[in-house]
């Protein structure tokens, strides 16, 4: 569909003010098995159009999965019957968008394609981990699984824009649900809602420790069924990198996203605590926190060239020594903030989910720098604390400033040595000022490259792929809480 | 649309393009003995506004076939898109059996592969009256000049059908709308509001919005500062749907009441009990929520999941019912409802206010999830229009509060009572595509509702 998808553009685009085509083809492979169990292997293949058309001060998006002649010229159509529709209605002026007209290709690098494998090969490879975790009766649950997606992607424009792009995605799962005594604890790999994601092939399970994972994650599951609920009270907490990766991504990067502060979210996924007027001065955290939209890191979940309207991406800090430096807002939301703000840079980051949704402004990788202290140095100037791993609980206000995240796995920290395993630890806190008690920041040595597959918003709704890479954090003071019903 | 014009290619909502589709299940290939071709498809138009003005109008055709092939104990499934033209879909559905088929030998035999037993055949076929695109804009302009008005319109057909070489079939068509927007005072302040429905009229959705507007002084007074602590709250219906609706992830689920994980086990297990007036049902048989199952499996119209405060069924998916030896009654893979209802109580929704007297009024939740599974404890925040409440009256807006509380206090020991309407509230979600499921509940006197920040 893609190899011809250009050509047919070009010749069939109506003579409107602009025109951009986006192709999308991807395969997914969903492999799973639970508690020693094959589940029915699933392949789910998608491909389909998205054609954009701008004219007369209107503006029009139409999807099809028709990618004839024909489909795309029914296509063009309504995208154009959609522009006159909303001619002089629209919230910006669609001629002044900026139209970059960048040519160029990325391409995931995979040393070892999934393709190698056959699928009973891979349905092995989950066996073997499934069984590791099922070390006796009292592992009531488990699963192994393992998602392959690859995805080609076509973007061409009226104004000579030609961005092709192929993704390699991988996502390894392990997770294990212990019951002891009536208590029942689920531990998983790196989240239950999926961690440990990343692009590339087989490699990525090297990566992730897959052959390793089923053993660790099922003794941690036990070990949790037996554990006291973490204390309550204001003590310090060493977050993981697992659990670092939803600290950033829910009270950095969405009050970050340029439409949330533009207010095109309002009615779903909320606004923003931070205003236009923040940039380039406000302090959103100590000196310690360095934060960069970094999609150039090759094994990275949300890696690209180009962002969905064509702009080519490059790294960019958005936080440096705490203060905000500027937003993750993409050409079209830049140029609409800078009409109250004209000194607002964004990053090329307007990202569709897929063929079927219009772009918008989304976090892409969004990385936390690492600093120089060692997880040794932190627990050691930890008087009291508790050290949280791995994300299963997260909630946060509609202007991403009032959260509370659980974990699956918490370790005490007394007097500077670890202690006791708690079971259900949580934590809750205020974004403008939780980043401020940021004490100390883990080096190389504690950096982990993460993400998840299922970040969601827009109207209508996307679910997309972002990356979180980030070192373990030591924050001072925090509200601490545990499981049951005392809050 | 045509279901076979030749410019656009055939509907592939229609019912006509779904039976000759359906041919290439009705003969299973070499080596399989049963074959099934599960259709989701619409055709929709999405229109989101800011500020009274619009930020994207999509119009979006797509339909996804999934193809399935067993073999004994041995089950194989493919998903690929549909493109609109029927002979080249055909194709494309041929080669996807035929490589299932190849692939039978290298998958294992599954101990809990349950599939339907009967041939069955349901039809439902609704159509709608639906605005276009135009008479939307204009509609929003008409209703809404001078107001900070954001929001989201989709409407169209949606089809979801079932095909199997037994010779079951069933179809599910209706045009429906849904259009949800806020009004804005400032801030996080805005009255929420919702119009959904299969016929769309410009005067009622006007006095919906003007409606609206009506609340919006009383959000231009400054917050009243709230603690955190324990307060006596009436939850209007638009924020039990976040409440109740939490409650389907996990909490009904056969495999989660088996495995220890439904955040509803100390109900299942007898702890701790419910109020006596609540009753929880899954209710397929209002809404616009198909009849089948994509598996092919018929939905019964209720299933009884709390009744007089006790645990009741659960939902059983195929998998579930043959692994705990259970009966299947219609549930989805993640046995998560879609057609919730909570059934009214006795207090006059109009004296609701009133029953409360001094406490606060929550228009809306926002953000739910578990803090603790296991204890049912919840945690979200308040969201657009809550209100102090005072001898029956609201007397100013509130900052946005977070709660952490367990459902099963909040609606056992806590609950004063259930008003005694329940509201049903389709659910506008497009992930992926546009649901069809709903929730339907009454508001809700509760005492000692726990705000932790």
């Amino acid at each position: 569909m893609l190899d011809t998808l250009e050509s047919q553009a070009r010749r069939l685009a109506p003579a409107v003010d602009h025109w951009a085509v986006r192709g999308v083809v991807e395969v997914a492979d969903e492999l799973s098995v639970r508690h020693g169990v094959v589940l029915s292997p699933s392949r789910q293949r998608d491909a389909g159009v998205m054609v954009t058309v701008a004219h007369g001060g209107g503006m029009g998006y139409a999807a099809t999965p028709d990618s004839s002649d024909a489909g795309l010229r029914a296509a063009f159509a309504q995208a154009g019957a959609l522009a006159r529709a909303t001619a002089g209605q629209m919230a910006f002026e669609p001629s002044a968008l900026p139209r970059p007209a960048a040519c160029g290709s990325f391409r995931t690098p995979v040393a070892r394609p999934v393709a190698g494998l056959r699928l009973r090969e891979r349905l092995d490879l989950l066996k073997a981990a499934n069984a590791a975790t099922r070390l006796d009766a009292r592992i009531v649950d488990s699963t192994a699984s393992l998602s392959v997606v690859e995805t080609e992607q076509l973007f061409v424009s009226s104004d000579g824009a030609r961005a092709e792009q192929h993704w390699s995605f991988m996502t390894p799962h392990v997770q294990a649900t212990a019951r002891v005594g009536g208590v029942t604890q689920t531990r998983s790999s790196a989240g239950q809602y999926n961690g440990y994601c990343q692009q590339g092939g087989l490699e990525v399970l090297d990566r992730a420790h897959f052959d390793g994972e089923g053993p660790r994650v099922a003794h941690e599951a036990l070990e949790l069924a037996m554990a006291p609920q973490c204390p309550g009270g204001e003590m310090d907490v060493l977050l993981m990198p697992d659990q670092m990766m939803l600290q950033i991504h829910e009270s950095i990067g969405h009050p970050l996203e340029l439409d949330r502060i533009l207010g095109d979210e309002r009615n779903f996924a909320g606004t923003s605590f931070v205003t236009l007027d923040m940039f380039g001065h406000y302090r959103y955290g100590s000196e310690l926190l360095n934060v960069s939209h970094d999609p150039t890191r090759a094994e990275q979940f949300a890696s690209f060239a180009f962002d969905d309207d064509g702009e080519p991406a490059t790294r960019q800090m958005v936080i440096e020594r705490g203060v905000l430096q500027r937003p993750l807002g993409g050409a079209l939301s830049v140029a609409r903030a800078r009409a109250r703000a004209p000194a607002i840079d964004g990053v090329a980051t307007t990202r569709a989910c897929s063929w079927n949704r219009a772009p918008i402004d989304r976090m892409s990788n969004l990385n936390l720098e690492p600093g120089d202290s060692t997880l040794a140095q932190m627990i050691a100037a930890t008087e009291l604390g508790v050290l949280m791993r791995t994300n299963v609980s997260w909630s946060i206000d509609d202007s991403r400033n009032k959260f509370q995240f659980g974990c699956e796995h918490g370790q005490m920290i007394r007097g500077g040595r670890l202690a006791e395993v708690v079971r259900n630890p949580g934590y809750r806190g205020v974004s403008a000022t939780f980043w401020r008690s940021l004490a100390m920041v883990g080096d190389a040595s504690t950096f982990e490259v993460m993400g998840t597959p299922f970040c969601g918003k827009g109207e209508p709704s996307q679910v997309i792929r972002v990356g979180h890479a980030s070192p373990a954090c030591r924050f001072t003071q925090v509200a601490v809480f545990g499981g049951g019903l005392k809050t | 649309m045509n279901p076979t014009d030749p410019d656009t290619g055939a509907d592939l909502t229609s019912r006509a393009c779904f039976e000759q589709l359906a041919e290439v299940v009705a003969t299973p290939p070499p080596g399989a003995e049963r074959a099934t071709l599960a259709l989701s498809a619409e055709r929709s138009h999405f229109i989101r506004f800011n500020r009274g003005a619009v930020r994207q109008a999509t119009q979006v055709t797509q339909g996804q076939a999934t193809l399935a092939l067993v073999r004994g104990a041995r089950r194989i499934e493919g998903s690929l898109p549909l493109h609109g033209r029927i002979d080249a879909d055909l194709g494309q559905l041929r080669d996807e059996l035929a490589r299932l088929a190849t692939l039978l030998d290298e998958i294992d035999d599954d101990p809990y592969l349950l599939l339907p037993e009967e041939v069955a055949r349901s039809e439902r076929d609704e159509t709608g009256t639906l605005p276009s695109p135009e008479a939307v804009v204009r509609a929003v302009v008409r209703a809404a000049p001078g107001l900070d008005f954001v929001g989201f319109y989709a409407g169209g057909p949606v089809a979801r059908a079932f095909a199997d070489s037994r010779g079951s079939r069933h179809w599910h068509r209706v045009e429906t709308f849904h259009f949800d927007w806020c009004l804005y005072h400032a801030l996080d302040k805005a009255v929420k509001c919702r119009y959904a429905g299969a016929h769309w009229s410009d005067d009622a959705f006007a006095l919906k919005v003007a409606e609206g507007a009506q609340r919006l002084p009383l959000l231009a007074m400054p917050p009243h500062p709230l603690a955190p602590g324990a307060y006596r709250v009436y939850f209007a219906p638009s924020a039990m749907v976040e409440l109740v609706g939490l409650l389907g992830w996990s909490g009904f689920s056969a495999k989660a009441r088996r495995t220890g994980t439904s955040s509803l086990q100390p109900l299942a297990h007898h702890d701790v009990r419910l109020h006596p007036t609540v009753q929880i049902a899954e209710d397929v048989g209002q809404g616009f929520a198909p009849g089948f199952t994509l598996d092919g499996f018929a939905r019964p119209p209720r299933v009884p999941l709390v009744e007089h405060g006790l645990a009741a069924d659960t939902l059983n998916s195929p998998r579930s019912a043959r692994e705990f030896s259970l009966p299947a009654n219609g549930a989805n893979t993640m046995e998560s409802p879609d057609s919730l209802r909570l059934e009214p109580g006795s207090v006059p929704e109009a004296d609701s206010l009133a029953a409360l007297d001094d406490g606060l009024y929550v228009s809306n939740l926002w953000y739910l999830n578990y803090a603790d599974r296991s204890a049912c404890r919840m945690t979200g925040m308040t969201r657009f229009a809550c209100f102090r409440v005072a001898a029956g009256r609201l007397v100013e807006p509130l900052p946005v509060m977070r709660f952490d509380d367990s459902f099963l206090r909040m609606f056992g020991e806590g609950l004063i009572g259930l008003t005694d309407v329940a509201h049903r509230f389709p659910d506008g979600g497009t992930w992926r595509e546009r649901q069809l499921g709903s929730v339907t509940t009454p508001g809700a006197l509760v005492e000692g509702w726990r705000l932790a920040l």
